[in-house]
Formats: structure tokens, C-alpha cells, sequence
């Protein structure tokens, strides 16, 4: 165990494995993503409330799951660099930041625009979209407090806190505003929670769910490769294999 | 199928706009996110072959003159 | 300022090895409360910027009574929030400057408990006088009377999560040149469970609703927030200092 976490920890082995595991994960997404996207907007049945506008689902649930997931993914990697100084963790928590409050951006807007032909405006209070505003404005602290610092480590380190706070309170945040809005909203239509849906209309959904988490981890995995090339660029590993590379 | 032709396809049911605008949304994000992984890597790379060609060829040099 | 610097070395010394826990606490304790009463304006700022946000909004928005009481219990409690999170900067900024928050993170005894002690101090000096004080601007808003005490309570029994996890932010940016816009950024997502139950509280006890349940929840949330904030300011503190 503790071999394999050192193993795990070193930059030139995470290198080398990551390059074997990449390929397989983007023919997962691509696969997946392609199959779901033709049969979501294709062959799906239309939705007898909402008539076509939903097939939205299909990139707006993927894109609130990632959201939510690599935010905890990010925590877990923060935690993991805390207590076992594995640098490789930190460099993908760094990477996943920016993907994540992309992701999160993608949620919104295409709830927003979801929410046009569905309640008939572009933006209402409504639980899942205060919660994923909620879930960008912390995105954009833990990338922001990473950048304040000058010095790499003592930034890392402070995203690493702010990252498991953030997760801690994600739970919290949630409850509460979906508490808020029955509060004030009692009853009322939201969208991507029904009591049944269809199995034609679910399948898509989860083959573009599953392809979207693909995609998080060959990009994840693509860009800690480019972290660890930028950190390590003075190692001699490194050095050899762009010079092997050219 | 669930649609009749294409244009019917593309028409949405009359929410076209609202539907290929979401999932352009979306795949814009995600294809970027591709491309700029790919530019960084291959710009990575490419400063780290530049530094490793100056730190080889300038010491030589050095020493040629001296 | 020397008197300051003769105070804290009083304050400190007691928590050299003989004493315990406690003592190094109340030491804390008692230093922190002496600074702030010899900077009463850090005290008064806070209070100030209270009442005048309070006062901006009848004259942005309208000064009919009726309107005003529907929406002053978030008025209250997010300019409260606001006055918090404008005090919170000052919270670790003087003594990393004067090199005291190194002294208190090489002292013996457990750094969590010690910054407990800071906070409680802070939570003293802007949470409990903004609860005391936003009876007098409800009335200002024409917050129906029945109320006021469940906005103290609410406010006083918030903003201790609010005073902690704050605190959290001040940490994290204590070593940072400008690390005001930043901070709120950081804070202000984290708070809004707090916001939410506590005009919750409010608005139940206005329509008379039971207000138990929310503050109960607010409880809580206070003593989550009680539980884990001193272990993550004390890392920020050790990542701000060291870093």
C-alpha cells in the first residue's frame, strides 16, 4: 500500500502510466458521447410536457454532475496532498479547477436556456440553479486564492483548505437553498426531476452522464501530464524524453 | 426516429434555438478544453527542447572560444 | 506602537510551558480583549457601516413602511453579514504585521484552541454588538414588533458561524497584499446557509410560524462550524505564516 501510494506520488511513473491509460479513456468518451448525443437528440422520444426543449437534459444533467463530482474529486486529490505531500495530487487538483467551473458555467447556461421555453424566462430562483451559482462563486475562490499566492506551495496548500471547507459546505449549501426555495416556491415545476422517466429517454442520459465522466478523466489526466512537464521542466527525465520527443 | 425529416430535426420542435444552442454551449467547452490541453502540450514540450538545445550547444561554444 | 507590544508580551508570557491549556486561552483571551478596547474605532466601524447600509435602502428603493417591512429581514441580516465580513480583515492583520501570530503559533499549547480564543473575542466585539443593535434599525425599517427579539437572537446566534467561518478567509489571506476583494469572495458563498436560516427565522416570527426549528438549525450550524473552523484556521494560519 504504502509502496504503491509512493509509487503513485512519483511525477516520471504518473508520466508514464497516465500516456498507457489515455488513449482508452478517450475512446470511452468519445464512444459514449457520440452514441448518447445521436440517440438523445435523434431517437428519444419527445417529452409529452415539454415537447423536444428537453432533450437539453442531455447536456445539462452531465454537465451538473461534473460539476458537483469534480469539485469533490478536488477536495479528495487537496486531501490527499495534505497528508501524504504527494505532489502529483496537488497538480491535478490545480487542473480541475478550471474544468470544473467550466463545467459549472455549462449547467448554467444551459439551464438558463432550458428555462426559456420551459417557465418562459431566462433565469429563476430555482434550487438546482442558485445551488450550481452557488457551487461557480466557489470554483472561482479556489482558483483565485491559488493565484494570490506567489510562492507555488503555500498557494496549493491554501486552495488544498479552502477546497475541503468548500466540500464540507457543499452538502450544506445544498440543503438549505432546496429548503429556501419550497420555502418560497411551493410546488412549483423544476426542471430534470420527475417522478418517471421513460427508458428510452433514460439510457441516452446515462451513456452521456458515464461519457462526460470519460471526458473529466482523459482531460484530468491530459493536463496533469502538462503540470507535471511545467513543475518538472529542470528534471533530467523530463529533459530526456523532449529531447527523445523532438 | 423521432423526427420526419431533417428540417424537423433541426427545427426542434419549434425550440431549435434553445436546444443546438445548449449543446453548442456545451461542446464548445469541452472541445476547447481539447485544444487547449493539446496547445499547452505541445508548447510545454516545446520550451523544455528549446532549453535543453541552448543548454547544450552554449557551453560548447563557450568552450571553443575560451 | 510599543504599549501594544509590552501587552502582548504580557499576555503571551503566562503561556510559557507551566501553564495549561487554559490559561494560555484566557491569556488569549484577555490580550485580544485589551487591544480592541484601546482601538474602540475597529468596535464602532463595523456598527457604523450597519446603520448607514440600513439607511441607503429607503432611500434607494422607497420609504413606504409596508414595503420596507416585507423585505427587512434580509436586509438586516445581509448588511449584518456585510459589517462581519468588513471586520473580518482587521481579525489576524495587526498581529501578523507586529510578528505576534508567529509567537502564537510556536506557543505550546493546541493553535486551534488558541485562535477559538481570537475569534470569540471578535465575535464579541462586531457579532454580538451588530445583534444588539439591529432591533434599533428594524425599527428604522418598520420591522413589525414581534420580531426584534428573534432577530437578536438569530443574529447573535449566526453570526458566530459567520464570525468562524470568516475566520477561515482571514487566514487564508492574512499573508496577502490585497486581500480584501478576495476574502469576501472566499467567505460570502460559505455564509449563505447562515443568511438563509437567519431571515428565515426572522420572516417565521413575523408571520407567527414557529421560530424554533430555525433557530435550532442556526444552533447547529454554529456548533458544526465550532467544531471544524478552529482545525482549518489554525492550517491556514500555519500556510499563511510559513508560506
Amino acid at each position: 500500500m504504502w509502496a504503491f501510494i509512493h509509487k503513485f506520488g512519483s511525477p516520471k511513473w504518473f508520466y508514464g502510466i497516465s500516456a498507457r491509460l489515455l488513449p482508452w479513456c478517450w475512446f470511452l468518451a468519445v464512444a459514449l458521447i457520440l452514441v448518447g448525443s445521436i440517440w438523445g437528440l435523434a431517437f428519444a422520444p419527445a417529452d409529452y410536457q415539454q415537447g423536444d426543449s428537453f432533450r437539453i437534459i442531455y447536456v445539462h444533467v452531465p454537465a451538473a454532475f461534473l460539476a458537483q463530482s469534480i469539485f469533490v474529486s478536488m477536495a479528495v486529490a487537496a486531501l490527499v496532498f495534505m497528508v501524504w505531500k504527494i505532489k502529483v495530487a496537488d497538480m491535478a487538483a490545480a487542473v480541475m479547477a478550471p474544468l470544473g467551473a467550466a463545467m459549472t458555467f455549462v449547467a448554467l447556461f444551459t439551464g438558463s436556456v432550458w428555462g426559456m421555453p420551459t417557465w418562459g424566462t431566462w433565469w429563476i430562483w430555482d434550487a438546482r440553479l442558485t445551488s450550481m451559482l452557488i457551487l461557480l462563486f466557489l470554483y472561482v475562490g479556489v482558483i483565485a486564492l491559488r493565484g494570490a499566492f506567489t510562492s507555488r506551495d503555500s498557494g496549493a496548500r491554501a486552495a488544498s483548505v479552502l477546497s475541503m471547507v468548500g466540500v464540507i459546505n457543499i452538502p450544506v449549501i445544498k440543503y438549505s437553498v432546496d429548503w429556501w426555495y419550497t420555502l418560497h416556491q411551493p410546488a412549483t415545476f423544476s426542471i430534470a426531476s420527475r417522478p418517471s422517466m421513460p427508458v428510452e429517454m433514460w439510457w441516452p442520459l446515462l451513456l452521456m452522464v458515464l461519457g462526460f465522466y470519460a471526458f473529466f478523466i482523459a482531460i484530468t489526466l491530459m493536463r496533469t501530464r502538462n503540470e507535471i512537464l511545467r513543475r518538472e521542466a529542470g528534471k533530467h527525465w523530463v529533459r530526456e524524453l523532449a529531447a527523445g520527443d523532438a | 426516429m423521432a423526427f420526419d425529416s431533417l428540417d424537423a430535426f433541426f427545427a426542434m420542435g419549434g425550440h431549435g434555438a434553445y436546444v443546438w444552442s445548449a449543446w453548442a454551449v456545451a461542446a464548445l467547452a469541452m472541445v476547447g478544453s481539447v485544444v487547449h490541453a493539446r496547445a499547452e502540450h505541445h508548447r510545454l514540450l516545446r520550451d523544455i527542447q528549446r532549453r535543453v538545445r541552448r543548454d547544450t550547444t552554449t557551453p560548447r561554444a563557450d568552450h571553443n572560444a575560451s | 506602537m510599543p504599549s501594544s507590544d509590552t501587552e502582548s508580551l504580557r499576555g503571551v508570557e503566562p503561556v510559557e510551558p507551566s501553564g495549561g491549556l487554559g490559561v494560555a486561552m484566557a491569556a488569549t483571551l484577555k490580550r485580544d480583549l485589551t487591544l480592541a478596547a484601546r482601538r474602540r474605532s475597529d468596535i464602532m466601524n463595523p456598527l457604523a457601516f450597519f446603520a448607514l447600509v440600513i439607511t441607503l435602502f429607503p432611500l434607494g428603493i422607497s420609504p413606504q413602511p409596508a414595503l420596507l417591512a416585507t423585505i427587512a429581514p434580509g436586509l438586516l441580516w445581509v448588511a449584518a453579514l456585510l459589517a462581519t465580513l468588513l471586520s473580518l480583515e482587521a481579525l489576524f492583520r495587526a498581529d501578523y504585521e507586529d510578528g505576534c501570530l508567529e509567537q502564537l503559533l510556536l506557543a505550546p499549547q493546541p493553535l486551534p484552541a488558541l485562535v477559538l480564543g481570537k475569534v470569540c473575542v471578535h465575535w464579541l466585539m462586531t457579532g454580538l454588538p451588530l445583534a444588539l443593535m439591529a432591533p434599533l434599525l428594524g425599527l428604522l425599517l418598520a420591522l413589525p414588533a414581534e420580531s426584534y427579539l428573534v432577530l437578536s437572537l438569530s443574529l447573535a446566534l449566526g453570526s458566530v458561524s459567520l464570525s468562524l467561518i470568516g475566520a477561515i478567509g482571514a487566514a487564508l489571506t492574512v499573508g496577502l497584499s490585497r486581500g480584501g476583494v478576495l476574502l469576501s469572495l472566499l467567505v460570502l458563498p460559505l455564509n449563505i446557509p447562515v443568511l438563509i436560516f437567519g431571515t428565515g427565522a426572522v420572516q417565521a416570527a413575523i408571520i407567527g410560524d414557529p421560530v424554533g426549528p430555525h433557530l435550532a438549525i442556526l444552533g447547529a450550524l454554529c456548533c458544526a462550524a465550532l467544531m471544524m473552523a478552529p482545525f482549518a484556521i489554525a492550517a491556514s494560519l500555519r500556510i499563511s505564516i510559513n508560506g
